[in-house]
């Protein structure tokens, strides 16, 4: 009874190594941008910041949010300046798509990220953003035309 | 010179070197060699506030509004919200007097209370005070109760409605959390003077002064001890970092 | 002492399971519509900025005053030791619970961030009274749990008394820092009064016992147990007591806002002008709510059927709603008064009359919650030893 036990255990055992193994054999590495310019690398070697960036992050945040502390080195902003790009036609993609630099990973690990609920999921420059103030007034007023007209105001 | 000098580091530095200075444009001033080293923690120290003249706020201008939706990007962030759910950090009020029919206008704001109700309700702590006296939301600890906007005698706070993309580096915030005037802490942090105040400055308004309330050198409390400054529901006693003159 | 026997329900008729059925599915459909609102956002709701509290918290509010009014009937037996409720006091036990927990779902489905619940219990303030009441809430469960196992172990029984007198203790804690949520606020002119602390105490006598009594008839008229008229006339006129205790502190409460100038305001808006408000107050708080009950419980000639103390308890009920609809929702929509003395204008909706109507997700999260907590109790009576076989009157009160 034991025995047998015992050499269930160990198969299952083997059969899982076997299956995660399959596994991590295919684990799609996310696609990292050569940096720009000579010499420029990531903040922590390439395996630690894989495997603790969440841990660097958060600290980061509280010492932000609540000190005051702005280094850039650990900041949330400057890991999306560099690894958020656009692909060869310049196109950019949003969180939620798996060719996102953070969502690729973690989709895989199944690991929701509560991150892009708040902040914005690419580099400042590529948002289009008017600074205009006559052309955010104009949007107002379309926005509030828009509302009246189609009664969603109410 | 009042003007362009707003708060002590800035009154020192132009103290100091006195014509080399004041000949500047105003923003070119924030950017001295005293500002807060960014591995530096806020301290206890300063406590900054803001001192808004009435008499100086024109009736119909709204740049200090127009400021600091733009440095936030607010306008259109939320399009499928109805008006009374948008988010405003700073808004224009028009007071008429009951009996006198007197009118004024001034701009309302969260007032970085001392002793701020919407702290003291929030069950999470993700509203707190900062060291030197900002009142923040920390987001990312926010669950949503809509407490502290229960509690805010101001109704200085938001919620967010909808899901938000794109947010300024200034404001991160998103769907399901409450946000209000940060008084532009990152700004302040980089020792520049918080949109709005800047937007009336920059109009030649000059209603808006910021500083450090706690350093009795600066422009700020200066004004302060020799021409007063009042808080909004002082009764509360709160003791506001926002204060008013000519209310 | 006498010994009071207790059974299962049955459990085995159609109509259980479609009772059971019409409940879940009613609490699933409040699931989802609270899902749809955390999917699109609250811009889907009737709330907005200026009432941040809607319906749902109508709804949570409701049950979690009533969840602590519904352990009266256990309380009056162990602390008060009146021997008639003795037989009921497992039942209103479990309805504390299930209608504590009904509520506590709307509260938690309607935050911004529900996904966050692992952050509402490991960050504390502890100076915010919705922290207090967490632990309160927690407490409530873990006190309660525990005297329902001291009523059911016979070799626990001894500590019954002592259980019960620390769960009416925490109870009543429990109901005044609900209360306190609002009681506590400076900055609306409804709230801001420590005599909420106490009404609510009142009000959750009032709710919990009308709900109380509805469920004590269903589930012996469903399932063929006999009921007593002493036990009913009992409980009848205890409502009565607590419908008029209710009445005396609105009175009160009103009274002291007519005096006090500055309150002036407000209570025109309440009483007189509020449109909804003031519709709701006079005819669902007051005659809804208090006047046709009492008149219906208290008056000679009345038919002191049982029918007609279901429907009571209904108006009581409905009541209730509604004054908590005026409380909540109406003492938001009278606008904050940030400059005293002057008459305000903003893009920010400054003294204005806030608009809100409830959206329908937000009315399908409430019904949701009364469905989960009466879920719970359906489901409880038949797994566990909750009711006597019998109240009729020869064991319910043999010296009659």
């Amino acid at each position: 009874m034991t025995r047998s036990f015992l050499q269930l255990t160990i198969f299952c055992g083997m059969f899982l190594l076997m299956l995660s193994g399959k596994a991590l054999a295919e684990t799609p590495f996310p696609k990292i941008h050569e940096p720009e310019g000579e010499g420029v690398k990531c903040v922590q070697p390439e395996d630690e910041i894989r495997r603790n960036h969440m841990k660097y992050i958060l600290h980061q945040r509280d010492k932000t949010v609540h000190e005051g502390i702005r280094t850039e080195r650990y900041s949330l902003a400057k890991c999306i300046d560099c690894h958020v790009q656009p692909d060869e036609n310049g196109k950019i993609v949003d969180h939620t798509s798996d060719e996102h630099f953070c969502n690729a990973c973690h989709q895989y690990a199944a690991v929701q990220i509560d991150c892009f609920e708040c902040h914005a999921d690419r580099p400042q420059k590529f948002i289009k953003r008017s600074t205009d103030k006559q052309a955010l007034n104009q949007q107002m007023q379309d926005m509030l035309a828009k509302k009246t007209s189609d009664g969603s105001n109410e | 010179m009042s003007d362009c000098v707003n708060n002590s580091r800035r009154d020192f530095i132009s103290k100091v070197a006195l014509a080399g200075t004041v000949t500047l444009a105003p923003g070119l001033l924030l950017h001295t060699a005293q500002a807060k080293p960014d591995d530096q923690a806020v301290s206890s120290k300063t406590r900054w506030g803001i001192l808004i003249d009435t008499n100086k706020c024109g009736k119909g201008c709204t740049s200090c509004v127009d400021a600091c939706n733009e440095e936030f990007a607010l306008i259109g962030s939320m399009p499928n919200s109805a008006d009374t759910q948008k988010t405003q950090y700073i808004r224009k009020v028009t007071l008429k007097e009951k009996t006198t029919g007197h009118e004024q206008s001034l701009p309302l704001l969260c007032q970085h209370c001392e002793n701020p109700p919407c702290v003291d309700v929030c069950p999470t702590g993700a509203s707190f005070k900062r060291a030197d006296g900002i009142v923040l939301v920390d987001k990312h600890i926010c669950i949503g109760c809509r407490y502290c906007m229960m509690a805010c005698p101001y109704k200085a706070r938001s919620f967010v409605h909808e899901e938000i993309v794109n947010q300024t580096l200034a404001a991160p915030r998103g769907k399901g959390t409450v946000e209000s005037c940060t008084m532009c802490v990152h700004r302040v942090d980089k020792d520049r003077n918080p949109a709005c105040v800047e937007a009336c400055n920059a109009d030649n308004h000059n209603a808006m002064i910021f500083g450090d309330m706690n350093d009795p050198e600066s422009a700020l409390s200066v004004e302060l001890k020799n021409n007063g400054g009042k808080q909004i529901r002082a009764d509360l006693g709160l003791n506001t970092g926002v204060r008013y003159q000519g209310i | 002492m006498k010994k009071f026997e207790y059974s299962q329900i049955n459990g085995k008729s159609l109509a259980y399971f479609g009772l059971l059925a019409g409940l879940g599915l009613i609490a699933v459909i409040g699931v989802l519509a609270s899902w749809y609102m955390e999917h699109n956002g609250h811009y889907v709701t009737g709330m907005n900025n200026q009432v941040i509290w809607g319906t749902p918290h109508i709804f949570a509010v409701f049950l979690i005053v009533a969840a602590s009014g519904a352990l009266n009937v256990a309380s009056i037996a162990s602390v008060f030791s009146k021997k008639m409720y003795e037989p009921m006091a497992r039942l209103s036990a479990l309805l504390a619970i299930a209608l504590l927990a009904g509520g506590l779902v709307i509260l938690l489905l309607d935050l911004g961030r529900p996904d966050r619940l692992i952050v509402a219990m490991t960050y504390y303030n502890f100076k915010s009274i919705f922290a207090w009441n967490i632990i309160l809430y927690t407490g409530f469960f873990a006190i309660v749990g525990t005297y329902i196992w001291m009523m059911m172990d016979h070799n626990m029984y001894k500590y019954k008394k002592t259980v019960g007198l620390a769960a009416f203790i925490w109870r009543l804690t429990l109901t005044t820092g609900t209360g306190s949520i609002f009681g506590f606020l400076v900055a609306r002119s409804a709230y801001d009064a420590a005599l909420l602390a106490p009404m609510f105490i009142i009000m959750s006598f009032s709710f919990g016992l009308a709900i109380f009594i509805l469920v004590l008839m269903a589930a012996y008229n469903w399932t063929g147990r006999e009921l007593g008229d002493v036990v009913i006339a009992r409980l009848r006129k205890l409502l009565g007591v607590f419908v008029a205790a209710v009445l005396y502190f609105v009175i009160v409460y009103h009274l002291t806002n007519l005096y006090i100038t500055q309150r002036h305001g407000v209570e025109e808006f309440i009483l007189s002008s509020g449109g909804i408000y003031t519709q709701l107050f006079w005819i669902g708080q007051v005659l809804i709510g208090g006047l046709i009950p009492l008149v219906l419980i208290y008056a000679p000639g009345v038919s002191q059927c049982r029918k007609t103390l279901a429907f009571v308890c209904t108006l009581v009920i409905l009541g209730g709603l509604a004054q908590l609809y005026v409380l909540i929702i109406g003492g938001q929509a009278f606008p904050l008064d940030i400059f005293p003395g002057y008459e305000v204008s903003s893009s920010f909706y400054d003294g204005v009359i806030a608009s809100y109507s409830p959206s329908l997700p937000e009315v399908l999260l409430g019904l949701g919650g009364i469905a989960v907590a009466l879920l719970l109790v359906t489901f409880a009576l038949k797994v566990l030893r909750f009711l006597p076989p019998s109240l009729a009157d020869s064991v319910a009160d043999p010296h009659a």
